[in-house]
């Protein structure tokens, strides 16, 4: 595979800690430990697209909207969302930062979310430590999370957190699970031509179903399907 | 190119347009077909959007204002056109689906391809309410044969009185979630049958493939194994060399002559915004419902002060679109189930006709129940509130990390849906009209909506919830969401949403209340004719296109025989 050829190198403290300087200053030295890589996605696609909608495409490719100091904590919880220790690899190696910035440039409601999210992530994380989140340890990283990422805590204070935390799941899941890497890991198998015969017999079986034979004598037979149909005047199959 | 003349012109190449002109082709006529969109062939590897993963797209399928059933879709146009807007009045809500490329809307339907039953045309007699069609199923069934043998439909023969039996290809078999659906719909002793769709499940002649079941209909078919009027109808039309195809081209007017009949059309070229115009012997609209009565309503002249064909002033009156309400549920039984291809055809594999006639309902006009769920590919919101079913088997729902994975698959498949689509009734007080403050891009008044649900859609809408629920449960499924109640009209969907709209050219004997007669053929102008879902007088609670098809064919050989006999 040669999907880490294009991988973006964004160390984490290399961007300036644009919210409280001083104490951005002060984790560069602790934190600066973990590299933060992902995979880029191309801006080249081909897919039916009209002429119209090439150009929508492109317009969005050129934009940016996320500083990388938003990236870059974009990034982070990705990584913590879907790691990468994994055979089939995580949200990083998915590209998956590349696919949050695209959707939402082309989705307007994400936008104030997402942005106002880091904001209030960054602020809960300077009152607990005294530090933007990407610029805490990651034990307090995590503790955090753990305070955000259950919809069913009821501690009002933490509802905006919850609320983001819960669409960078959303997105994160969704941006790996639409790429190869996440098929692989579902097991999908579909999209590609075949002749559908019904369910596996043994799945019928683990399932207690079966094809009722009145019900199949109005199915197709399969070794039947390229001989061309006729009916006779009563509007009976007869080939 | 404008000097030349035809027999008919065609406007409009989805379902009616590209019926009528594979049928006048064929018939010797020379046809001009104008098309407003592009051309389009999904077997076009630049136009292909089948079998495409989602990695192929930077926003993974998901929806766009230009594709709102995602980016995939084959459909190009939508709800909102940029060229061509449309208004409401004060209070209603109505959404008018535009398809702007060749074929038309039949790009991207569902293929479900139900006739109208014998009560279907002539509902007045069994509750009273709206208008009989001047013409039964006796008049169509020989058409609908027809169709169904020259285009493919695959279904069962089960007697049912008002679901009539067809010339079928055989059905695909259930897939997992459907068979959990029968056992259901069985223990309530609710009937279902295998689905009515336009897709080859067996080959019907040597010009289109058979299907290879990638479920991906809605993408339109490369190998052209399920109907789309241009890869079914149009190509062949073409091959035959006695039809001018001109795409891109906005028909804004049908022109006449003193005597008020037709004599050719205006349109304008969209790439190069010039007015052209074209002369034919006749003129067929199948622009959609709407879009024909707002060509109709925009062609005044002093023979037609009102309009084209609105002396009777019902030129989009009786406005209507079917209802629909859906539901879904989670399947504890198929968690963690066996992962293999069950795409299949595209949609369901089974349905529901409407069981309930003549019972005693604060209703009238029935509804189907169409299928879904299972392990579709996925896409742009795959793996959103991915672990929500958690809270039905005793887990936490939300966190992070690696137990995401072993949610995602525990979960994957889960699923059974149901969609209801029903019959409302046309009132003559929904209608469309000429807004007379606005323009489109291209100087043609745009259309203005006044649509209500009467009480009767909103009680079938509460009737579609309870039998929802019920049969969600029966087949071992936890309903999802809250069920919606009164306020929300009980789910009921946005009038135009259904994207089923007919009526507006409505049929009938009676020239004062009626825009054409049985044969769609303008009484105010006997050389213009409608061959779109504009001249149903109601729309049964069937998908329309089977009845455009058969109705445009029937139009078609009454043109050819009126040309032969020089009435036109």
């Amino acid at each position: 595979m040669n999907r880490r050829e294009t991988l973006k190198t964004l160390i984490l403290a290399s961007a300036a800690p644009s919210f409280i300087g001083t104490v951005g200053c002060a984790s560069y030295t602790n934190n600066a430990v973990k590299p933060l890589t992902w995979v880029n996605i191309s801006s080249d696609y081909s897919y039916g697209r009209t002429d119209v909608e090439k150009a929508h495409d492109q317009n969005l490719f050129k934009e940016s909207y996320f500083s990388d100091h938003e990236l870059i904590t974009i990034a982070t919880l990705c990584d913590i969302i879907l790691p990468n220790e994994h055979p089939n690899g995580g949200a990083l190696d998915a590209g998956v930062p590349d696919f949050i910035e695209f959707i939402t440039k082309e989705k307007e409601n994400f936008k104030v979310p997402l942005r106002g999210g880091i904001m209030w992530l960054d602020n809960h994380s300077i009152e607990n430590f005294s530090a933007n989140f990407i610029n805490i340890t990651e034990s307090q990283r995590l503790k955090i999370c753990d305070a955000i990422a259950y919809p069913e805590v009821r501690d009002q204070t933490l509802q905006p957190g919850i609320r983001f935390f819960s669409l960078m799941r959303d997105l994160t899941m969704t941006g790996y699970y639409t790429t190869e890497l996440g098929f692989e890991d579902l097991g999908y198998e579909g999209n590609t031509p075949n002749v559908w015969d019904g369910v596996p017999e043994e799945v019928l079986k683990r399932h207690n179903k079966e094809y009722d034979d009145e019900w199949l004598s109005k199915c197709v037979d399969q070794s039947r399907r390229e001989v061309t149909a006729e009916w006779d005047d009563d509007m009976n199959l007869i080939t | 190119m404008s000097q030349d003349s035809y027999d008919v012109i065609i406007v409009g190449s989805g379902a009616g347009g590209g019926m009528a002109t594979y049928q006048l082709a064929n018939a010797g006529l020379k046809v001009a077909l104008i098309e407003a969109g592009d051309f389009y062939d999904p077997a076009d590897d630049s136009q292909r959007t089948q079998l495409r993963f989602p990695w192929e797209s930077p926003r993974r399928g998901a929806s766009t204002r230009r594709r709102p059933f995602g980016d995939f879709n084959a459909c190009i146009g939508g709800w909102e056109l940029d060229d061509e807007p449309f208004t409401t009045t004060e209070g209603t809500e109505f959404m008018w689906w535009r398809a702007r490329m060749l074929g038309g809307r039949t790009n991207h339907w569902g293929r479900i391809s139900l006739r109208f039953g014998p009560l279907d045309f002539k509902r007045y007699d069994s509750d009273g309410l709206g208008h009989n069609w001047p013409i039964g199923y006796e008049h169509i069934k020989p058409y609908y044969d027809k169709v169904d043998k020259l285009i493919g439909v695959f279904g069962s023969n089960e007697g049912l009185y008002n679901d009539p039996d067809g010339f079928f290809l055989p059905a695909p078999k259930p897939r997992l979630h459907e068979l959990y659906y029968i056992d259901g719909a069985r223990k309530l002793d609710i009937p279902v049958i295998p689905a009515r769709k336009s897709i080859l499940t067996k080959r019907i002649n040597n010009q289109r493939g058979v299907c290879f079941y990638c479920s991906q209909c809605d993408r339109a078919c490369s190998i052209h194994a399920d109907f789309s009027s241009s890869t079914s109808l149009i190509f062949p039309a073409l091959n035959g060399g006695r039809v001018d195809l001109f795409t891109n081209s906005m028909v804004t007017e049908v022109t006449t002559d003193e005597s008020g009949k037709a004599t050719g059309v205006l349109f304008i070229n969209k790439k190069d915004r010039s007015f052209n115009n074209l002369h034919s012997r006749a003129v067929v609209l199948a622009a959609s419902a709407c879009s024909s009565a707002r060509i109709l309503l925009n062609s005044t002249s002093p023979a037609h002060p009102q309009g084209l064909g609105n002396n009777s002033g019902h030129v989009g009156r009786y406005l209507h679109d079917s209802t629909g309400a859906s539901r879904a549920a989670f399947l504890p039984d198929l968690m963690d189930r066996d992962i293999y291809n069950e795409d299949g055809v595209g949609g369901m594999h089974v349905y529901t006709p409407w069981w309930l006639e003549n019972s005693n309902l604060d209703f009238s006009r029935g509804y189907h129940l169409e299928i879904g769920g299972g392990m579709r590919m996925p896409s742009y919101g795959f793996g959103f509130a991915v672990n929500q079913y958690n809270e039905f088997i005793g887990k936490e729902v939300g966190g992070y990390g690696e137990r995401l994975r072993d949610d995602i698959k525990r979960f994957f498949g889960a699923r059974l849906s149901i969609a209801c689509r029903g019959e409302s009734i046309a009132q003559h007080n929904n209608y469309c009209e000429l807004d007379p403050h606005e323009v489109d891009e291209w100087g043609m008044p745009v259309l203005r909506f006044n649509y209500k649900w009467t009480q009767h859609e909103i009680n079938q809408a509460k009737h579609m919830q309870d039998t929802m629920e019920d049969l969600l449960q029966a087949s071992g499924g936890i309903p999802l969401g809250e069920k919606p109640g009164a306020s929300e009209n009980f789910g009921l969907t946005v009038p135009g949403e259904i994207i089923h709209e007919v009526g507006t050219t409505r049929m009938g004997t009676d020239r004062r209340t009626s825009v054409t007669n049985e044969y769609c053929q303008l009484h105010d102008a006997a050389n213009v004719f409608v061959a779109d879902a504009g001249p149903f007088v109601s729309q049964a609670d069937k998908n329309p296109t089977w009845t455009i098809l058969a109705l445009a064919w029937r139009t078609s050989d009454y043109i050819v025989d009126q040309m032969s006999k020089r009435n036109i």
